[in-house]
């Protein structure tokens, strides 16, 4: 039988979307597996995430540890290391916590790996076949591991409907005392908290968001007049920060802001996964990209296939003169 | 500091427009434009850095064919000192698992402080450098965003989580990082840059030069395999507008004002 352990991340006691998405991954891969989930932390954090799992996983793995107060990727990987079984499936998240701990964590667990599985097709004779994304979401492909030796499998978050926490009346077994040395090389020391802007782009209704197309430095103004003929404020996304273009308090992304406006404009992005788990809240999607293929277009309610360098002063023009 | 940064020849996801073979069951590869990975350029330019800084050298590496070979020429132009193109036919088909045990029996012939990647690459997998530090049994930080040599056994490394933040970590050195966009502005790489570099020798080495063994890396040796490319059904997607520039404008503003937009 089919043994999947879940990781479990928090936050302030409180455990994160994933921790809610993995039963009906979990489903996927096969459905007669026994899933159990893994929490690592410290003091009465632990304890409440552990319990709070109980009622959604029939086993909760806790270990509890001084060492593992704040998430360092190198301590958990010895954590699971010597509490998990080597042949099991282990879910971790895709997110800048799984990636620092998933790929080392196969090597040490000699399982196979896999990263940022959205969605899972089952097992035959020990190959789980899986779907995942190349070329920043442009193709989609099907993978296969061999998992007769284990599997470590990052999951993207939401990719999963999650399951309501219930009733599931677990219990929490405590593997404390296998974890042996925590010694690492790697030491955590703070968290620089990211600066606010001149602009706060999370209290705008309407955002003109602008991603690679916008192609130039001087083009961001373009956006800017659209903007202020709108009423509207200017986010972007990932490359316009990279390029230093814009500030980057004014990235949309799960590596800048979570945004919840009514509409949003999206001016030459593509919608890589990162920049679309900052957009939350269903707000109208407007999508201007000269790729008809852009993956933008699945998700946004409005698509226009034009070049923003014409589109965006014409659009202005025209809401200007109204 | 000695620096090994590990580069990747990859169709360029800003050039091409991706469709599938005739087949349905693999990318149509004519005419597709490659490119140096784009977290790799991040990766030499702040190993560039580092040695102007604190001395040393940048050796550049890649596992490929033989058209690898011109993004290690590229990563040279920048500034990177040798280049080394790890190319057998063994090798093809490796997963992560594999392009990490190839790079790490090269690291092992050599004696590097420092071994840099990109935080992922056209696969999306970000893998490689994890895997990487932990066969080595280095320490390991992803997704940095910053990086300042304390000592020549230290370094402060700080690495881009959710919301905007940095998590600064202090490394022992020897270490694998993988590197962010945004650490840096790559410098500009022009045609001269490239002529400079055209004639310079760059060693290939195989899996016997490495003493790898054939079954363990390439097709023979990966547990994850790609089986095919495919486009999945989506549902229906964005409502396209179409017609003239000016009727879909006429279209778009009254959608925007139905929806609270104007």
């Amino acid at each position: 039988m089919t043994q999947i352990f879940a990781y479990i991340p928090f936050k302030n006691g409180n455990a994160e979307d994933v921790a809610l998405e993995y039963p009906a991954a979990a489903e996927k891969i096969d459905p007669s597996a026994s899933l159990t989930a893994v929490v690592t932390g410290t003091g009465p954090d632990v304890d409440a995430v552990a319990e709070e799992m109980t009622k959604t996983y029939k086993e909760v793995i806790k270990i509890s540890h001084a060492d593992l107060a704040y998430p360092n990727a190198e301590l958990v990987r010895k954590a699971l290391t010597d509490a998990l079984p080597h042949d099991a499936v282990i879910l971790v998240p895709h997110d800048t916590f799984g990636m620092d701990l998933a790929p080392g964590l196969s090597v040490k667990m000699d399982a196979a790996y896999a990263a940022d599985i959205v969605d899972f097709e089952g097992i035959d004779s020990n190959a789980l076949k899986m779907i995942r994304q190349e070329l920043g979401g442009a193709v989609y492909t099907h993978v296969t591991s061999d998992i007769s030796t284990g599997a470590v499998i990052t999951i993207r978050p939401g990719s999963f409907a999650p399951t309501e926490a219930g009733s599931a009346g677990g219990t929490v077994i405590d593997k404390s005392s296998e974890v042996k040395d925590l010694a690492a090389k790697r030491k955590f020391l703070e968290v620089v908290v990211a600066e606010v802007g001149d602009v706060d782009i999370t209290k705008s209704d309407v955002l003109v968001s602008v991603g690679r197309g916008i192609e130039d430095e001087e083009n961001i103004e373009l956006a800017q007049e659209l903007a202020e003929a709108m009423g509207a404020v200017v986010s972007c996304s990932r490359p316009i920060v990279d390029a230093k273009w814009l500030e980057k308090s004014r990235q949309v992304g799960t590596s800048g802001q979570t945004v919840k406006p009514k509409v949003y404009l999206a001016m030459g992005i593509s919608g890589s996964f990162q920049h679309l788990g900052g957009v939350k809240g269903n707000p109208f999607i407007v999508a201007v990209n000269k790729n008809p293929k852009a993956p933008i277009f699945q998700v946004a309610d409005v698509g226009i296939v034009e070049d923003i360098l014409e589109f965006i002063p014409e659009l202005t023009e025209a809401i200007k003169s109204q | 500091m000695e620096i090994l940064v590990c580069v990747k020849r990859v169709p360029d996801t800003a050039e091409n427009e991706f469709e599938l073979n005739s087949a349905g069951n693999d990318l149509d590869r004519d005419d597709l434009v490659y490119s140096v990975n784009e977290w790799d350029n991040y990766a030499v330019e702040e190993a560039i850095q580092i040695v102007d800084n604190v001395g040393g050298s940048v050796t550049v590496v890649t596992v490929g064919d033989d058209e690898s070979e011109e993004v290690l020429r590229r990563e040279m132009a920048m500034g990177a000192n040798n280049g080394v193109l790890l190319s057998d036919e063994a090798f093809e088909g490796s997963d992560g698992k594999g392009i990490a045990a190839i790079l790490k029996a090269e690291i092992e012939k050599g004696k590097y402080d420092l071994i840099l990647t990109g935080a992922q690459a056209d696969e999306g997998a970000g893998q490689v450098g994890g895997m990487l530090a932990a066969m080595l049994d280095y320490p390991y930080a992803s997704l940095v965003n910053k990086i300042e040599a304390v000592d020549d056994a230290v370094i402060k490394v700080g690495r881009e989580i959710e919301g905007g933040n940095q998590e600064m970590n202090e490394i022992q050195l020897p270490s694998v990082l993988s590197i962010q966009t945004g650490i840096n502005e790559p410098r500009y790489v022009g045609i001269r840059g490239i002529r400079k570099v055209a004639s310079v020798d760059i060693p290939v080495k195989g899996a016997g030069d490495l003493g790898i063994d054939a079954a363990k890396v390439g097709d023979a040796g990966a547990k994850t395999k790609r089986v095919d490319y495919f486009v999945p059904d989506l549902g229906e997607g964005a409502e396209m507008l179409e017609g003239s520039t000016d009727e879909i404008i006429e279209k778009l503003i009254e959608k925007l004002k139905a929806k609270g937009g104007l």
